[in-house]
């Protein structure tokens, strides 16, 4: 009875330390995968805090970067900041702003009307819906161009603009349609037997039921539209315009990194990383709740 | 209810306009001279181009190469995160995503950066290693999202059937995941093989790909070379939809839009 029970105890006790190695190497499998996808990142956020050209070459610990950044003069060398960088910048949140809100008004609209729609021709848009998402951002860059060629159109601010509704669009779409499934098809008919107008019921019903579809479907164009490089550099003409992305890679291109863009990128990781973490807390709370 | 239907017409038009139309233009320009007379010539300068062939065919396979790699390093860590009773699962989901939210442009500079410090040459093997660096999270995210959602009472039924580890894996998690393993494939696969800006960088425009070529038809080649480039932007088209055809559209679609 006693030797049954202490082998009773050494098999649970091996099982517990096969599971403990198992964790382990899982454990240490993951952090190998993360080490590897930051070490580029940290390097960059550490030499944000060294003045040198190059990185790897740690000249002593300092902010300088960061306040050159911010007053766009470098005091030491006596030399402005590229005035591009900022320029690029200001279009970048420019262009995302306006095509996000563009997208999301004309996304929204299209998904409350392929909802009514019957299967066949749902179907139909659906398709043409998907064309922009699965097509890589080289084949909508360059099927811009040659339209815009076509059409006699220069291109600049205006035509960036459009191609990012072009991509931006149809996740939009996507992310409203659940919310009209979900959502009681007779609210709207009810609203306008009561006296409602079309415009008043839309205000008043349709859009506070699809107000959270709205919001994720602009937060994500906002994103998409921030990071595109290849349908923004085949539209932008060549008349100065630039984002952050086309102004890095010419920026590449030419050699050598503009230093100030090294605190930029830390900046902007910083707040990606808080703005995950918010967000993940937030949604936390209302599977909770 | 009807009436509602004509809502989505602006966008019909918009579509229409910037996605068919397009579309339909690099079809029309592929098939034609400068001077607009229907040819073949394009395709023919193509497929007798030795070094374009080449690159072609050598773009294809670095774009295999990348997803099979990614496949083999994101789908433990999938597995892991979706399976293990680790303490920290949400955190460890946010910083495997997060990579994916910053620019692909600084991401593979700050990766040329880190070879450079280190004094590795750029080159293929560079090349390979950067790609897998920026796509790696799109395959992890699409299989652990997958692997999450699986209902784990089949496991354990397979357990109680009388299944051991290897073959509740091959029988149940494994076919289980397929759908988030084909999504994954085609978000890696779609842009690898389609970029320009990655290799460029990656090693100093050492190595030339397919993407690049169609770059360089329209960027540098000046309106004669525009009805080449868009002769090869159509076979890029052909691969991209073969691609999209054999995987599994609506699941790529949803996962896309969650990023």
């Amino acid at each position: 009875m006693k030797q049954q029970l202490t082998n009773a105890q050494q098999e649970a006790r091996r099982r517990q330390r096969d599971l403990t190695l198992r964790q382990v190497a899982a454990h240490t499998y993951l952090w190998f995968l993360l080490l590897l996808l930051y070490a580029p990142i940290l390097l960059i956020i550490v030499f944000s805090f060294t003045k040198s050209k190059v990185l790897g070459n740690w000249t002593g610990f300092t902010v300088q970067l960061y306040e050159n950044l911010f007053t766009g003069y470098d005091s030491v060398a006596q030399v402005h900041v590229d005035p591009n960088l900022y320029h690029s910048l200001f279009y970048t949140l420019l262009i995302a702003v306006i095509a996000a809100t563009c997208a999301t008004l004309l996304g929204t609209l299209a998904a409350i009307g392929i909802h009514n729609m019957r299967q066949k021709s749902r179907n139909a848009i659906q398709f043409l819906n998907s064309i922009p998402m699965i097509n890589p951002d080289i084949l909508t860059g360059i099927s811009l161009f040659l339209l815009f060629v076509f059409l006699g159109i220069s291109r600049g601010l205006v035509t960036v603009i459009i191609a990012h509704i072009v991509f931006c669009t149809p996740y939009v779409v996507l992310s409203v349609l659940p919310r009209l499934t979900k959502m009681n098809p007779n609210i709207y008919e009810a609203a306008l037997d009561l006296g409602a107008t079309p415009g008043q019921a839309l205000r008043k019903v349709l859009v506070p039921e699809l107000w959270p579809g709205m919001i994720s479907g602009f937060i994500l164009s906002l994103t998409l539209s921030i990071d595109d490089f290849g349908v923004t550099f085949f539209t932008k003409g060549s008349n100065g315009l630039e984002t952050l992305s086309t102004f890095i890679y010419a920026d590449a291109r030419k050699g050598g990194l503009t230093p100030e863009l090294r605190p930029l990128f830390s900046l902007i990781f910083l707040t990606i990383l808080v703005l995950l973490v918010i967000m993940n807390i937030r949604s936390r709370k209302q599977t909770k709740k | 209810m009807g009436s509602r239907r004509t809502w989505a017409w602006p966008y019909v038009l918009f579509l229409v306009l910037f996605v068919v139309l397009p579309l339909i233009l690099i079809l029309i320009y592929a098939f034609t001279n400068p001077q607009g007379h229907f040819t073949l010539q394009n395709f023919v300068q193509f497929f007798s181009t030795i070094g374009a062939i080449n690159t072609f065919i050598y773009s294809l396979a670095i774009a295999l190469i990348t997803t099979i790699i990614c496949l083999l390093l994101g789908y433990p860590a999938a597995y892991i995160m979706a399976t293990a009773e680790l303490k920290i699962p949400a955190v460890m989901a946010i910083l495997f995503i997060l990579p994916m939210w910053i620019n692909f442009l600084l991401r593979t500079l700050a990766t040329v950066e880190l070879f450079n410090m280190f004094g590795i040459p750029l080159g293929e093997g560079a090349l390979i290693y950067g790609m897998c660096y920026d796509f790696l999270p799109f395959m992890i995210y699409p299989i652990y999202n997958t692997l999450q959602k699986m209902d784990r009472s089949l496991i354990e039924a397979a357990h109680d059937l009388g299944a051991n580890r290897r073959e509740v894996f091959t029988k149940v998690i494994l076919p289980l995941s397929a759908p988030g393993i084909y999504s994954g494939i085609i978000m890696v696969f779609m842009p690898t093989v389609s970029t320009f800006a990655i290799a460029e960088l990656l090693t100093r425009n050492k190595i030339t790909l397919f993407g690049s070529l169609i770059q360089r038809a329209f960027g540098e080649g000046g309106l004669q070379m525009w009805n080449y480039g868009a002769a090869l932007s159509l076979i890029m088209l052909l691969i991209i939809g073969l691609t999209s055809f054999f995987g599994n559209n609506e699941d790529t679609e949803s996962n896309r839009s969650i990023l």
